[in-house]
């Protein structure tokens, strides 16, 4: 019986003149264009410079800020208010005030000091320029010293030095992390929400019916919509390997079975929470917004952008019993660090949970509506 | 094929069933019986509850009381029994649009665990009539071909009773006349056949007949009967200003009522007082110019008006 239901499906996909397109574009285009686009790292900070000085240190630092390639020099203003007048403009980010005899204060051994201001309304950019502009001055700083004073820069030299070494992912590269938390992603959206809106169709164009006055199971005619998309998402992860592994180099430091296990529990959790949402919703557009719905929490409290760590106690309450997270966990630890079954014992835990709860869920509200 | 021994007349048996929902009696009390090889209309306007009576007895909801079988299968505890042995036919267009016609006919025989050679024979006269188009998209079909295909899914498993919930709504009169020809022959096999329809003029090709009005029936009968039952005297009238002469009709306390009917106007009178000239008299005393009135024999949307009025 299943085989015939199965056949069906298959060929109602194939003539589906967007879904083949989507099954494969979508994890393309979510592994080719976000690592490249969303990233952490801020660069072309709009820069103003007020030089009250300009003497040739005060151009020195300006060049050194540049050189650095984090800012461009948007803006040279004469005063600190007419710096702000460009920042309400948007022409600047971030503001550097060089005071009156800088030159003449170093040389004097007198010492001086330098404003920052930064735009804040976009408190993380605001905050990264600052710690980028501080740095690159006290590196500038440095230099000075030791270009006047060498003795100075000798015997001034630090007790202790740091030799810093970023562990399982050298260079700090954005898209080393990003990329196995979006195969999640495209997990997700493939194996959850495509088959309750694919049972909600049904319902809704009155076919629904038809199988329920025939002997059909309706355990048979879930599995049968469940499958295939079981299958996409095989492939998708797949192709997905095959993307991270030509376009970004990844190849998961652990094992492929290792990833394949957890991502067939998770499909299987995930296609269980879709089919709970089909049992709810009557019509396509209530089972898309549900989807919605729950896809906008998950995906922010999934730690795809923002460390669930870093998150108020009661939003990481929440993100624990998020299925996204835990399998992001699993995907980040498997590729980057090799983790194993037993080091990813608790995200096991969860997954094997969440699929006993989602399904079982799903089979009681089914009941219910029955 | 029939297993209910203790009965083997009845294909469908229902008893005071009654259904709500929230707060709207969908279905009061409804009891009726259906022989075997019968066809069975259930006649009544939009929103009487055919429907719902409809998807009771194909097990698709429960009632809230009552006792229904379809052939002697309880439709609460054996209703795995009896989705093997109807063919239902919702009044909305639903297979799948996405597959061609073949495609429709034959996963629809293995859903039923058959073929479709196997139980071709009964579809033949239908489904030879969009054979030709059978690697078309069932949803690319005209809406009779559509009727056709929805018709042989329906009967591709040989069902013993078959449910059409309106099935010549939206359909021209030409494929309504053919498609209530193939049911005619379908009973001739053998099949029992519930249909319902809200139009009046096709209960006449039933066999019996159930008038439903707000979830309650109102008689049960053959056709015959229940226009043989009709007591009173029947007018069609006519005049040159037709929206005045139905407030005028209606206004004379001897007229009983009197309702629009295609281009003329049936007025019903009790036996006795009330004669042709008198009321005619009365109309040109109203102003009204080239009166017509015909006696007529009643139909069964007259006998409906006149058994929802007594209901009210």
């Amino acid at each position: 019986m299943i085989k015939y239901l199965l056949k069906k499906e298959f060929k109602q996909i194939i003539r589906n003149q967007f879904l083949p397109i989507v099954i494969f574009i979508f994890p393309l285009l979510v592994l080719l264009v976000f690592p490249w686009a969303a990233s952490y790292e801020i660069r072309n900070l709009n820069l103003s410079v007020i030089d009250n000085d300009h003497s040739s240190y005060s151009r020195r630092l300006t060049q050194t800020i540049i050189s650095s390639n984090y800012f461009r020099l948007t803006d040279q203003s004469a005063s600190y208010n007419q710096a702000l007048k460009s920042i309400e403009k948007n022409k600047a980010d971030i503001i550097l005030e060089i005071p009156k005899n800088f030159e003449k204060s170093i040389i004097n051994r007198e010492g001086t000091k330098v404003m920052i201001s930064a735009n804040a309304v976009n408190g993380m950019k605001g905050g990264i320029g600052m710690t980028y502009l501080s740095s690159i001055i006290g590196d500038f700083n440095l230099t000075i010293i030791s270009e006047l004073y060498p003795e100075l820069a000798k015997s001034n030299s630090s007790v202790i030095q740091i030799d810093s070494q970023y562990r399982f992912n050298k260079h700090l590269n954005y898209q080393v992390f990003m990329v196995p938390a979006l195969m999640v992603m495209i997990l997700t959206l493939l194996c959850g929400f495509l088959p309750a809106v694919s049972i909600v169709f049904e319902k809704e164009i009155g076919t629904m019916e038809q199988i329920n006055v025939s002997p059909v199971p309706k355990i048979t005619f879930i599995l049968a919509k469940l499958i295939p998309f079981w299958l996409i998402g095989f492939i998708a992860i797949t192709i997905g390997f095959t993307v991270a592994w030509l376009d970004y180099g990844l190849i998961p430091v652990g094992h492929f079975y290792i990833i394949y296990t957890f991502a067939a529990i998770y499909i299987f959790a995930i296609s269980g929470m879709g089919i709970v949402i089909s049992n709810y919703a009557q019509t396509l557009q209530q089972a898309v917004f549900i989807v919605f719905f729950f896809m906008m929490l998950f995906i922010m409290l999934s730690g795809l952008y923002t460390p669930v760590d870093s998150m108020p106690n009661w939003a990481q309450w929440i993100a624990a019993f998020n299925p996204l997270k835990h399998l992001m966990i699993v995907m980040r630890s498997i590729y980057l660090k090799g983790s194993n079954f037993t080091q990813l014992g608790r995200e096991l835990a969860a997954l094997l949970g969440f699929a006993v709860f989602f399904n079982g869920l799903a089979v009681l509200s089914y009941r219910k509506n029955n | 094929m029939n297993i209910s021994d203790n009965n083997p007349q009845t294909a469908i048996h229902c008893e005071s069933v009654s259904k709500k929902y929230g707060k709207i009696l969908a279905l009061k009390n409804i009891s009726f019986d259906v022989k075997q090889g019968e066809i069975f209309g259930i006649i009544g306007p939009d929103g009487a509850g055919k429907t719902t009576l409809f998807r009771i007895l194909t097990t698709l909801i429960l009632a809230d009381s009552g006792i229904a079988s379809v052939d002697g299968f309880d439709v609460v505890a054996d209703y795995k029994e009896i989705r093997n042995r109807v063919g239902y036919m919702p009044g909305r267009f639903s297979l799948y649009q996405d597959l061609t016609v073949e495609e429709n006919l034959e996963f629809f025989a293995t859903v039923f665990n058959t073929t479709i050679d196997e139980n071709y024979e009964l579809i033949k006269d239908i489904y030879i009539q969009i054979e030709p188009f059978k690697k078309r998209r069932a949803g690319k079909l005209s809406g009779g071909m559509k009727q056709k295909l929805a018709l042989s899914c329906a009967l591709i498993h040989k069902p013993s009773v078959l449910f059409l919930d309106e099935p010549t709504t939206g359909v021209d009169p030409v494929s309504r006349k053919e498609f209530w020809g193939m049911l005619q022959k379908l009973r001739e096999q053998g099949i029992t056949i519930l249909v319902s329809t809200p139009y009046m003029d096709e209960a006449s090709l039933c066999d019996r007949i159930a008038l439903i009005q707000n979830g309650q029936f109102l008689r049960i009968d053959t056709p015959e009967n229940i226009v043989g039952q009709f007591a009173d005297i029947l007018w069609a009238a006519k005049s040159d200003n037709m929206h005045k002469l139905l407030e005028d009709l209606r206004n004379d306390e001897q007229v009983k009522s009197s309702f629009a009917f295609g281009n003329s106007i049936h007025v019903t009178v009790e036996n006795g007082q009330l004669t042709v000239d008198s009321l005619k008299k009365y109309l040109i005393e109203r102003g009204h110019n080239n009166i017509e009135i015909q006696s007529i024999e009643p139909t069964i949307e007259d006998c409906f008006m006149e058994l929802s009025n007594t209901q009210i």
